[in-house]
């Protein structure tokens, strides 16, 4: 029973509302059958794992695969690149996190986020400005024309990549990005040739960055991770890479599909839009609750048992792959009222939109910050702006779930 | 049918316009205000507090504060919402008579009331000389003035300031200092740093961080007295060793007193150890009967808990002051059988020498310890505490978000030592120790917890916490 609505939800076909599925799903907080995994769908449940030091987040610890639902997974393993401090556990993650959390935030870093403020705003006008230029107002690919590229260049000015080196990595990041997704009927050795050549690329491409900035370090955190020097001592090149490699791609994945949803949801509810648009104060509360309706992260296929667990009456043995699916626990009726209410007034919004616990969403505090800006200046400088395709036509991947293209059409655009 | 439909709508009338007074206009009193408000409460409500100044929060006068970071009257509690309350702010109250129900108050006024909520906490113990006590330089710290005068004596820039007592605030006082480039003596009485709120072996980590931070520390000695200057100003301290240390600014961090004392005579069951009320916040008086319209929530408050043996609990916590006072609000306003028992769990946390340390549970109950993850030397910990083979706490430095999951595990009354393997289990984790607290028997200010008898009642119950 679960594979077959596992195997729904991972089915392209039902990637613009998974929601149903997800609340067939909740019936039975912890399912599982045959050789797949254990899959969490209700908010408390996923909630403590999320802080559950008996669940690890290291490949390593999974017993045989066989051949379950996930294919396989360890294809970004053993290869160029270490794994990133999101599948390390602690001590290492620990480690990791620190280090690059150094020139990122609090508290040796407080204002790097806030500060980059008047930055994002810039890149922000100069996309909307774009879309003017274009003279096409009739059918603008949402998408394309802003979304993906506004936190693409955040992430580089952020990292202190070239921009013109974009495309390049685009591709790279794409396809790292399907690895993560379960796709049951791809073909995992192809997939995982794929991964790796695309993770080899990348690696070789930041080397070389790193080399660069080891000799001549500016203000960027490229620099900075390369040549950090604090309590935990320095980082190795390998370690500098998969941590900027996790950074770049989290930073090309995840945000573009927070703010291409945001845009969709406030669309279909324009009582909202029309709130946000008289006032920019409402894309804090409004951002938190596109967090919980609609996260950018669906699940995290990536967990292990150390022990066996004893979740909701049901016994997960030690060695066992656990999925949490974030999506479905944000709209638990247990833990939301109204969950399928898109309320942007919600008061108590404790979501699981970017996890909980040690592996909490790194950039929270940026893509926050991101979004909140992108989406009260779309407000604010559309005019009359409607949806042409509802739904739109959605990416491939079930976990970073986001529409691949968002056509839509406006009147004019405000200066 | 009247409102309340079983009942002779003395509820509803109460909720409509009856008369509730909170004493005590902190943490707790603002908070159980605003949930009065919440629910229903259209009465008249009036807040009493002996303070000049509306509620403000009390945690960062030790940490912003002393560091210059923030400033003193910046320290307002936010408002979850408007209370519309009559304040009567700078005047104590003195007495309480409870057959007529009427507060008394310092500058004659008498306040009658249909509900009481006493949230009047504690203040800091003084230094026992009353002479050395006043001497220019010497400090407590409780209050926004304690914090705001202290904080100036820091700024000055003293030779040296000598902190007695090695509690929370203490440390905490002593990080602060360090981190001011000031050079700074803790003397404590204990063997170590936090030993009474969490026992030698984490205190013996504490004091690893006091030396490293270049903390003058000195354990197992007194301060027996202090000395002062011709123009009465504060200059050295005597201590049981023999050895004088000259300092001219010297905090006193000795803990607390319940301020209870105003309701001497009153024939409520307030004393030394606080008020003592029921799961439910009503406050016993002194023949052990429970009374009906008399609450108590925050600091000075001691009640059962149903997950520690029904033992009385005094905790000195924030958290808890806020979820008192909600729990007390709440059966305020409640037909007895919609009342809640208050069954948070105590939690703290603290921060100093740039670690932060939070607990759940009640360690001093604990006997045993065990590093569950992370190590000592590190200072980057989970640690778990047992108490005939039960996971009864558990403290985290800089590791603080796995604290929810030993929450869990002592509310679901989990055994001890843990069964089970974790992410980051190390050496040091692998086998318990005796948590090392000091004997009850011998007098220390330490411990934020104090723990006293227990019912007789079933202690097999199975305790299902809300959500
Ligand atoms: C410096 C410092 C740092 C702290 N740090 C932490 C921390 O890091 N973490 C943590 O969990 N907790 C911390 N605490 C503890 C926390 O602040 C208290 O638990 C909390 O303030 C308790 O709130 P309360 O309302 O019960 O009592 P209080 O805040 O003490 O309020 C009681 C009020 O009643 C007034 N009052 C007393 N008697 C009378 C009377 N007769 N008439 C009228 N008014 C009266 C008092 O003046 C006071 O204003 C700290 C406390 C201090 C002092």
């Amino acid at each position: 029973m679960t594979q077959a609505l596992l195997r729904e939800i991972i089915d392209y076909a039902n990637r613009a509302n998974p929601y149903p599925l997800y609340e067939e799903l909740r019936k039975t907080p912890v399912s599982h059958d045959g050789d797949g995994p254990y899959v969490v769908s209700t908010y408390y449940e996923i909630h403590s794992l999320l802080h559950d030091p008996r669940i690890s987040s290291d490949a390593k610890n999974l017993k045989a695969t066989g051949d379950d639902l996930l294919g396989d997974q360890s294809d970004e393993e053993g290869t160029t690149l270490p794994p990133s401090f999101l599948k390390l556990d602690p001590p290492d993650h620990d480690r990791l996190r620190r280090m690059t959390n150094r020139p990122f935030g609090p508290p040796h870093a407080p204002h790097r986020v806030h500060d980059m403020r008047d930055e994002l705003g810039g890149l922000v006008t100069g996309l909307i400005d774009g879309i003017v230029e274009t003279g096409q107002l009739d059918r603008i690919d949402l998408v394309d024309q802003f979304a993906y590229p506004f936190p693409v260049s955040v992430i580089c000015r952020l990292l202190g990549i070239p921009r013109e080196d974009e495309p390049r990595f685009h591709v790279w990041a794409e396809t790292l990005a399907a690895s993560l997704d379960p796709d049951p009927d791809a073909d995992p050795t192809q997939r995982g040739q794929g991964s790796m050549d695309a993770r080899m690329e990348l690696g070789m491409y930041l080397a070389g960055l790193i080399e660069e900035r080891r000799k001549n370090p500016g203000d960027d955190m490229l620099s900075q991770l390369a040549t950090a020097d604090g309590p935990d001592g320095a980082m190795t090149t390998m370690e500098a890479l998969s941590t900027s490699a996790l950074l770049l791609i989290a930073g090309h994945e995840t945000t573009v599909n927070l703010i291409t949803n945001g845009m969709l949801t406030l669309l279909r509810h324009p009582e909202a839009l029309e709130r946000l648009r008289n006032d920019p104060d409402l894309a804090v509360p409004i951002v938190e609750e596109l967090l919980r309706y609609e996260p950018p992260v669906q699940l995290l296929p990536q967990r292990t048992t150390l022990s066996d667990i004893e979740v909701a009456g049901v016994t997960i043995p030690k060695g066992a792959s656990v999925w949490l699916m974030l999506a479905a626990g944000n709209r638990d009726p247990k833990r939301f009222e109204n969950p399928d209410r898109f309320d942007p007034d919600r008061k108590d919004i404790q979501h699981l939109g970017l996890g909980s616990g040690i592996h909490s969403c790194f950039g929270a505090p940026l893509a926050r910050q991101e979004a909140q800006l992108a989406l009260s200046e779309l407000a604010r400088r559309l005019e009359n702006p409607r949806l042409l395709e509802d739904p739109p036509q959605y990416r491939q991947n079930s976990v970073l779930r986001g529409p691949r293209h968002l056509p839509i059409a406006c009147d004019g655009i405000r200066p | 049918m009247t409102a309340a439909g079983t009942h002779d709508g003395a509820l509803e009338r109460l909720k409509r316009e009856g008369r509730i007074v909170v004493v005590g206009a902190s943490l707790a009193g603002l908070r159980a205000a605003e949930t009065m408000r919440e629910k229903g409460f259209a009465g008249s409500l009036t807040l009493i507090g002996d303070e000049p100044y509306e509620p403000y929060d009390r945690p960062p006068l030790s940490k912003q504060v002393l560091l210059g970071n923030a400033v003193a009257d910046h320290t307002a509690l936010p408002r979850r919402r408007a209370i519309d309350a009559d304040w009567r702010l700078g005047v104590p109250a003195t007495g309480l008579d409870m057959a007529a129900r009427r507060v008394k108050l310092g500058n004659g006024d008498e306040v009658e009331y249909d509900r009481l909520l006493i949230a009047t906490g504690v203040r800091a113990r003084p230094w026992p000389n009353p002479e050395e006590g006043a001497l220019k330089g010497v400090f407590v710290l409780r209050t926004r003035d304690d914090a705001e005068g202290l904080q100036r004596a820091l700024a000055a820039g003293p030779r040296r300031v000598l902190v007695i007592g090695a509690g929370f605030t203490g440390s905490e006082i002593a990080s602060a200092c360090r981190e001011r480039g000031l050079d700074v003596t803790v003397a404590e009485r204990g063997d170590a740093p936090l030993v009474g709120a969490l026992g030698g072996v984490i205190g013996a980590v504490a004091a690893e961080m006091h030396r490293e931070n270049g903390v003058d520390l000195r354990t197992g000695v007194m301060v027996t007295s202090l000395e002062g200057d011709p123009s009465g100003r504060v200059r050295a301290a005597h201590l049981s060793d023999g050895s004088t240390i000259e300092a001219e600014v010297v905090v006193v961090s000795l803990g607390a007193q319940r301020n209870t004392e105003w309701l001497a005579g009153s024939g409520l069951g307030a004393g030394p150890r606080g008020i003592a009320c029921d799961a439910g916040c009503r406050a016993f008086d002194i023949r052990g009967i429970v009374t009906d319209d008399i609450y108590v929530a925050g600091d000075v408050a001691r009640s059962p808990h149903a997950l520690f043996g029904y033992q009385f609990l005094s905790l000195e916590h924030w958290g808890n002051a806020v979820a008192q006072a909600d729990t007390a609000a709440h059966n305020m306003l409640s037909e007895s059988a919609d009342r809640r028992p208050h069954l948070w769990v105590p939690a703290f946390w603290s921060s100093q020498f740039g670690v932060n340390i939070k607990s759940v549970g009640v360690p001093p109950m604990g006997t045993e310890i065990l590093i569950t993850q992370g190590s000592l030397a590190e200072r980057r910990f989970a640690a778990a505490y047992g108490y005939q083979g039960r996971l009864i706490a558990a403290v985290t430095f800089d590791n603080c978000r796995w604290l929810p999951f030993y929450e869990q595990q002592i509310e679901a009354t989990a055994p001890f030592p843990p069964e089970f393997s974790t992410v980051d289990r190390r050496p040091d984790g692998a086998k318990p120790l005796p948590a090392d607290f000091p004997d009850p028997s011998v007098p220390t200010h330490g411990p934020t917890i104090t723990l006293s008898g227990y019912s007789p009642a079933d202690r097999k119950m199975t305790f299902t916490p809300g959500r």
